[in-house]
């Protein structure tokens, strides 16, 4: 009897472990907002692209260490006559989700699409005069000139099938202003490692694994992915064993998470730096109680500011340490930095005040700082920290904190003397931030220029970036550009963020420096 | 009795066309939507051409016009935010809100009724002094305070139920609702608890004011004089007259618990109209942002009228009133 008993066990316990090997994993994914649509051209914005890129896929894409890597394009490679064209070699037995085979006419006509009028993509393809189909597996992309880095650009373009498109009318990019709503945006066919079996739009959409897709089967076989807006309620959501991963944790949580008995955190650095900026020229500030001349035109005062600023302050009070502070206008990631321009000075209150003084400015001025007060980690603490440690030279600092819809308005229409704001730089290479923060401003180039420097020398190279083709030239190009920005102080970064994941104990996700973590590279522990 | 309504129903118009008027004065400073639909990689050219096109450079007065034009055909145009036609949105969300507004609501009556009677029946007994107590704690503190406390206990630490979101639901046609699953319905007792306790606290105050005051009056001591039983006369004569100012109270209140769900709904994360609402506020989704306002301005409209009706065919003062053209 006891016997019996013990086998009978023991074939129920084989059976269930053997019922586990084949048994589908679902992860239950949470983070703070829904992916906005599913047009994969309409929107670029991270968290579109991080929920997209489980469905189709690009091109090229970049893995967890930042370094772009084969897609659907499995070499890539400038004309050997024609600097003016890239050739991409695409991967073959590659299929969508409805059975159609993936083709080059599928990449012409989705580039098209992405750079067509609707697009919100339009921009990265803004050097793009024409897109061909050599044949069924290469394509070629001819530029108006010689674009050295144009496959940076293409990291979150997706790929649709053009018959597909066809088929359901969807040859255009949805048009906020048409007032009605395309097929694309809630319908999908892509040639990523999994398929949309179900959406309700901020609430949840589960993802099965897709059995025909080219790659190794990952071992996450369906997704529920679970918008929760609210912090507190995301954080509880993991503890309370409702969901498995959660991205977005909130700084504070991040130690007690990591002292629960069965979660972890994983951390690692942001592909985005947080950084002030101030108006240059002659003007006076509008903001300011000296009204004849503009303090942060003056370069002793620009220093001064910098003395005053105490990086690593902020880094471990305000940040609780998820910071990486750093003295240049640029991520680690990105082609151009070095470790020699990451160094800042150390803060020095009095030699700030000399500064001061020696400016004109004995008694300090006064200036309104305008921060945003929910994009950016602890972005009004960083200000609210900052505005005391200008306090201490003298410089009076008012702070204006907004909602990043308000703050946006004022930055891009140099409503502003002194602000903070953040910048990523999806391209990964230094010509991206020059372009937009630090080229004068244009039409065309340094929107995000607020504070109005100019400098028609280091224009002139920002311009040349585009075209040099000797790539080592280039980087010279790149390094004496930061030189001059840093030794202007044109911008006045403060860090680099870092992501934390939070996740149950036996899973392991690696953090994306783009913040687009995949769940095809989820890993579970035995 | 038709004109009566047809001057209510115009006043009614007159509301919802202000509110809407408000709402457009309001949003010119809510902040740009434009910059968060286009992000990083737009040049200021794209902005302008899209501010162009959705007519935002127009003045608030012409906006406002072509948004009662377009509502009066039933169009409330397209989501900023999620590309979609905004009454469909409102449609599908409307389901979660009013199923969740019904169970808070009937907590707060059910408790609240029973508590005001306890209450006002033994105004000395220590429970008594307790209940007060609590309900006041129950005024005092914020809903999301409630909310992440009774998450933190009933979901993080006993792990009985859900911390968020809706559970599993069924779709009746266009309705979906979550009162026929288990998950469903174990989803919902936190958040209808964090939205009635508020008005729970009113009612129950109510109730015993009332009370109080109705079994001070004569009629209660003849009534004791007669001999009936102090059953027959706490709820057959007393409780009867308290429930007139109840009843109007507890009409409107319904009114601003569906439409004031929303931090109930954010802390939470249910699918209902508040957190669409919530989400549009932070990307300026101006037409989800107006839809929503609107109708809001409806539910209290409709109740309001509602109520003034009721009155109507009680009250025969106002009938009278009515009759000589006052």
């Amino acid at each position: 009897m006891h016997t019996s008993l013990t086998r009978i066990a023991a074939v129920l316990i084989a059976s269930t472990m053997l019922a586990g090997v084949a048994q589908a994993e679902t992860v239950r994914w949470a983070r703070s907002s829904d992916s906005l649509t599913l047009d994969p051209h309409s929107q670029n914005q991270g968290v579109t692209h991080t929920f997209a890129h489980h469905i189709y896929e690009t091109l090229m894409w970049r893995d967890t260490e930042g370094t772009l890597i084969p897609r659907l394009a499995t070499e890539w490679y400038v004309k050997e006559d024609d600097p003016t064209v890239w050739v991409f070699k695409l991967r073959e037995g590659v299929k969508f989700h409805d059975g159609a085979d993936f083709t080059a006419e599928d990449v012409v006509f989705s580039l098209d699409r992405a750079r067509s009028e609707g697009s919100n993509l339009k921009q990265l393809h803004a050097e793009v005069a024409e897109v061909r189909a050599v044949d069924d597996y290469t394509v070629e992309v001819q530029m108006v000139g010689p674009s050295p880095l144009y496959p940076n650009n293409v990291t979150n373009t997706f790929i649709m099938d053009k018959t597909w498109s066809e088929t359901n009318n969807v040859e255009e990019v949805q048009d906020f202003a048409a007032g009605e709503s395309n097929y694309a945006v809630l319908n999908t066919n892509g040639t990523g490692p999994y398929m949309l079996t179900s959406r309700e739009v901020d609430v949840r959409s589960v993802l099965s694994v897709f059995d025909g897709w080219w790659g190794e089967a990952p071992a996450v076989t369906e997704i529920v992915y679970l918008p929760i807006a609210d912090n507190a309620t995301r954080i509880a959501a993991l503890l309370s064993g409702d969901v498995d991963i959660v991205q977005d944790v909130p700084v504070q949580d991040i130690e007690r998470l990591q002292n629960s008995a069965g979660f972890k955190v994983e951390t690692g650095p942001e592909n985005r730096v947080i950084y002030f900026g101030y108006r240059f020229g002659d003007e006076p500030l509008r903001s300011s109680n000296i009204t004849d001349s503009n303090p942060f035109d003056n370069p002793l005062v620009r220093e001064a500011m910098e003395l005053a600023l105490d990086r690593d302050a902020i880094q471990q009070v305000v940040m609780r340490g998820n910071s990486i502070p750093t003295g240049v206008a640029t991520p680690p990631f990105v082609n151009g930095w070095t470790e020699e321009l990451d160094q800042y000075p150390a803060p020095d209150v009095e030699r700030a005040k000399e500064l001061l003084a020696e400016a004109g400015y004995p008694d300090g001025f006064s200036v309104t700082l305008d921060t945003p007060n929910n994009r950016y980690v602890n972005d009004e603490a960083i200000s609210t920290a900052y505005v005391g440690m200008l306090g201490q030279i003298g410089i009076d600092v008012t702070l204006a904190s907004r909602p990043i819809a308000e703050h946006s308005p004022i930055i891009l229409g140099d409503e502003t003397d002194f602000y903070l704001l953040g910048w990523g730089v999806p391209t990964f290479d230094s010509a991206y931030i020059f372009n937009d923060l630090v080229h004068t401003k244009t039409d065309t180039h340094g929107t995000y220029n607020v504070g109005g420097y100019s400098n028609p020398e280091l224009d002139e190279k920002i311009i040349s970036l585009g075209t040099e083709t000797d790539l080592d030239a280039r980087d010279a190009t790149i390094a004496e550009i930061w030189e001059v920005v840093k030794a202007d102080r044109v911008l006045l970064p403060v860090h680099n963020q870092t992501l934390a994941y939070a996740m149950r104990e036996d899973i392991t996700l690696p953090v994306h420096p783009e913040n687009q973590p995949n769940m095809t590279t989820v890993v579970f522990a035995e | 009795m038709l004109a009566f309504i047809a001057r209510r129903l115009f006043q009614s118009v007159i509301v919802m066309l202000a509110v809407a008027f408000i709402a457009f004065m309001v949003f010119r400073y809510v902040g740009d939507p434009v910059s968060s639909m286009l992000g990083q990689d737009s040049t200021l050219a794209d902005h302008a051409a899209l501010r162009e096109r959705l007519g935002l450079n127009e003045p608030f007065y012409i906006q406002f016009f072509s948004f009662v034009g377009n509502a009066l055909q039933g169009q409330f145009g397209i989501s900023y935010r999620l590309q979609q036609p905004v009454s469909q949105l409102i449609m599908e969300r409307l389901p979660a809100t009013i199923e969740l507004a019904f169970a808070s609501a009937s907590i707060a009556l059910v408790l609240g009724v029973v508590l005001g009677i306890y209450t006002a029946l033994r105004p000395r007994a220590f429970s008594t002094g307790v209940i007060m107590t609590a309900s006041l704690i129950g005024v005092s503190l914020p809903t999301f305070l409630i909310g992440i406390g009774l998450i933190y206990v009933f979901a993080v630490e006993l792990k009985v139920l859900p911390s968020f979101g809706r559970g599993e639901v069924v779709d009746l046609g266009w309705w979906r609702t979550g009162f026929l699953t288990e998950s469903g319905l174990r989803s919902i007792i936190l958040p209808a608890i964090t939205l009635s306790l508020f008005q729970l606290t009113l009612i129950m105050r109510l109730v015993r004011a009332e009370m109080l005051e109705v079994l001070r009056t004569d009629y209660i001591r003849f009534a004791k004089a007669r001999g009936l039983s102090q059953r027959a006369i706490n709820f057959g004569h007393a409780l009867k007259n308290t429930m007139v100012p109840v009843i109007t109270i507890t009409g409107l209140q319904l009114g601003s618990v569906i439409a004031f769900a929303i931090i109930t709904e954010t802390v939470f994360q249910w699918p209902g109209v508040g957190s669409l609402f919530v989400n549009s506020v932070a990307v300026v989704d101006v037409p989800v942002m107006a839809a929503y306002l609107v109708f809001v301005a409806l539910v209290f409209v409709v109740i309001n009228l509602i109520v003034d009706i009721l009155y109507f065919i009680v009250d025969p003062r106002l009938r009278d009133g009515a009759k000589s053209g006052r």
